[in-house]
């Protein structure tokens, strides 16, 4: 028996030591963590921070793309960024604090999950400055950004109308909240502007950490001839993207959201992404705070003219030059107010 | 004061202890994989729950249900039974608890809020006493029956929150009214707005309760008989059937408190859920942890808490993922189900305290 323990005192260590030298390389190479201050030298110590709500900072979504955008002010202007995830809708509350109470110069909320915890943190702390994306929380120390994600839907939507083959296109969103109907309707009203015959169905999911519910509902549309779906639905699009892979060389699309979806699922299945620029505006408010120009108090609205949303730049790998032409041609409309894209129906 | 002390000394406690600490060493050989330093980052993590008032309350506040859905699933084992609902009946306690607290209006504080507490922990008690009830009549396993009755919970509170209670425009209830609230303001503003509330002390009151009943009363005592040996209760002349009921109702009660309190204490409205909520999981585990006992119960719900809330500072401080904090609760929920390691690795100091003895 004293063999055994002894034996496995020396595995342990070797094991160790094996690991150790993994460890070495690895915090050498990459940078991946949450704090990184210590990287930029240059004068300023202005301190940004924000918290995620429960889909998470690398939910290859609006988490994630503010987080890369604040990395990106990071190396560009030597602050200090720092990110909090948060686990559940209790912990909000705490995160937020906890950038409060280290001095931070701002604090980002990140989706409307979070309004009333941010609402309520910045009455408490009127001395701190906050700012948060998809909702309105009117306080004067708070900057609030929305989008006009109906919008850029509808410039999504002129797409699909114009590229379908079955003329059945589908929606697939992660809640239905009003953000999510926003971009449901919107699309919907781009189909009709081009393909007033198309047939339009939208599914819902429960939540937006479902991509198994994502893939079922994917599965359901394409089952009933469906060949374009626009998904607005956060990680659980993700599954909406696996089912489509699932049927590569079927003909299916997906059309991405948030980000340039194609670069991670590839041009083989991603028609196009419609953008909302989160980054422009994370980018936008956090130098408002550097130059010392921050006010708060207001709601900023960013639509497709002030390139808040829009497609993605790489649509053209798939989809003609004369349907991004006429896309371009909705554009102008909206943007010069000839054409208003509904909100609700 | 001697049964105390032994208490300390038993077995089991060794070995939960003894399982605590390697899964704290697992975690820092994680960390130290990851090219992080796991002192400072478990130093900040103790920093973040005790470092300043607010932190400690708002480490209160995520302990509290993890105490009551402990205590839950706890009660139920002792019953014989394995209540995998606790996430369920969490769920219909905040909604009976939102219930009473938007649509019953104009009562006065002191008998709004019990009131709230009280039908939120009802509707617990008769969610778990559903699957209960079923056991004894037809004999179906009370697992499956939890299990299932968890995601028919999720969806009825969301309907029930979507169609009755909605704040127009949001993806969650009303506010309720604030005569139903059991926040301590007082307490509250004192620890720098922790979201402190009276969940916290009723959760340790019902461990006594706990440890009482079972222990002292004879419906306990009837209801540990079933636990025990249901055929020999049975013979004894025990009505099984009607234990097990009752047994299930009070774990469900547990439960449907933790529920109530999330709500009226902390939140003061119910969100449309899109999974079950962690802590009636997690009940689970701090029940092993406690080794189903009401005091060890307490000290698990405690240490979760610890590690849980604690786990955002770590990442603040010290940069460390706070995923890590969920690979020290996994592998410390592993040592404690997989004791014969533990027990393997504390043998040479067994013997060697032998030695000392003889």
């Amino acid at each position: 028996m004293k063999k055994a323990v002894k034996f496995s005192l020396f595995m342990l260590l070797a094991f160790s030591l094996v690991l150790a030298a993994c460890g070495n390389n690895k915090s050498g190479g990459t940078t991946s963590t949450g704090s990184e201050g210590e990287g930029g030298k240059t004068g300023s110590d202005i301190k940004i921070g924000m918290v995620t709500d429960t889909g998470g900072v690398n939910d290859k979504s609006f988490n994630q793309t503010s987080w890369e955008a604040l990395q990106a002010l990071e190396k560009e202007q030597g602050i200090k960024v720092q990110y909090l995830q948060s686990t559940g809708e209790a912990d909000y509350q705490p995160n937020l604090n906890k950038f409060v109470k280290g001095g931070y110069d701002l604090t980002w909320g990140i989706g409307f999950a979070l309004e009333k915890a941010l609402g309520e943190i910045a009455t408490q702390n009127p001395d701190s400055n906050f700012a948060i994306i998809d909702a309105a929380v009117d306080a004067p120390n708070v900057e609030s950004v929305l989008f006009s994600e109906n919008e850029g839907a509808f410039l999504v939507g002129v797409i699909a109308g114009k590229m379908t083959k079955t003329n059945k296109i589908g929606f697939v969103g992660g809640a239905e909240s009003p953000t999510i109907k926003k971009f449901e309707i919107g699309f919907k009203a781009g189909i009709e502007a081009v393909n007033p015959k198309a047939e339009f169905t939208a599914l819902y999911a429960s939540g937006f950490d479902k991509p198994d519910e994502g893939k079922a509902a994917a599965s359901t549309l394409y089952n009933d001839g469906v060949d374009i779906i626009f998904q607005a639905a956060g990680g659980t699009g993700n599954g909406v993207f696996n089912e489509a892979q699932d049927r590569k060389g079927q003909g299916v699309w997906v059309i991405g959201v948030d980000k340039d979806q194609s670069i991670d699922f590839g041009n083989e299945i991603t028609l196009t992404s419609m953008i909302k620029r989160v980054d422009v505006a994370i980018k936008t408010v956090s130098q408002q705070v550097i130059d010392g120009t921050f006010k708060g108090g207001t709601t900023t609205v960013l639509g497709l003219k002030e390139d808040g949303v829009g497609i993605a730049d790489t649509s053209s790998a798939n989809v003609p030059q004369e349907v991004l032409d006429e896309v371009q041609s909705y554009k102008e409309k909206i943007v010069s107010g000839e054409i208003t894209v509904p909100t609700v129906k | 004061m001697n049964k105390f002390l032994k208490w300390f000394a038993s077995d089991s406690f060794i070995v939960s202890l003894a399982a605590i600490f390697m899964g704290l060493l697992l975690g820092a050989v994680v960390m130290f994989i990851g090219g992080y330093n796991p002192i400072t980052a478990y130093m900040a993590l103790l920093q973040s729950v005790f470092g300043s008032l607010d932190g400690f309350g708002e480490a209160l506040r995520e302990m509290a249900p993890l105490v009551l859905t402990g205590l839950a699933v706890a009660f139920a084992f002792r019953a014989g039974m394995f209540n995998i609902g606790a996430a369920g009946q969490v769920l219909m306690g905040m909604t009976g608890a939102s219930l009473i607290g938007i649509k019953v209006t104009g009562l006065p504080a002191i008998i709004h809020a019990p009131l709230a507490v009280i039908v939120g922990a009802l509707f617990g008690g008769l969610w778990a006493a559903l699957a209960g009830y079923i056991k004894a009549k037809r004999g179906v396993n009370e697992v499956i029956t939890t299990i299932m009755l968890n995601w028919i919970a999720l969806f009825l509170c969301n309907y029930i929150v979507r169609t009755f209670l909605l704040m127009p425009g949001s993806q969650r209830s009303l506010d309720v009214e604030s005569s139903s609230w059991v926040s301590i303001g007082w307490l509250s503003e004192m620890m720098g707005n922790a979201r402190v509330h009276w969940g916290i002390l009723i959760a340790i009151l019902a461990s006594i309760f706990f440890y009482y009943f079972l222990w002292k009363t004879k419906q306990g005592f009837e209801i540990r008989a079933v636990g025990s040996n249901p055929e020999a209760a049975r013979y004894a002349g025990i009505n099984v059937n009607k234990n097990i009921v009752k047994a299930m109702f009070i774990s469900g009660v547990l439960a449907g408190l933790a529920g109530a309190f999330e709500t009226l204490g902390v939140f003061h409205y119910q969100s449309i859920y899109s999974s079950l909520p962690q802590y009636g999981f997690n009940g689970i585990a701090v029940a092993l942890l406690g080794m189903t006992h009401p005091f060890g119960v307490l000290a698990g719900a405690g240490l979760f808490g610890m590690l849980t809330y604690g786990a955002s500072g770590m990442s603040f401080e010290a940069g460390v993922p706070s995923e890590i904090i969920q690979i020290v609760i996994g592998s410390i929920i592993f040592f404690i189900a997989a004791q014969g390691i533990v027990r393997f690795i504390l043998k040479p100091v067994y013997k060697r305290k032998k030695e000392k003895v003889l």
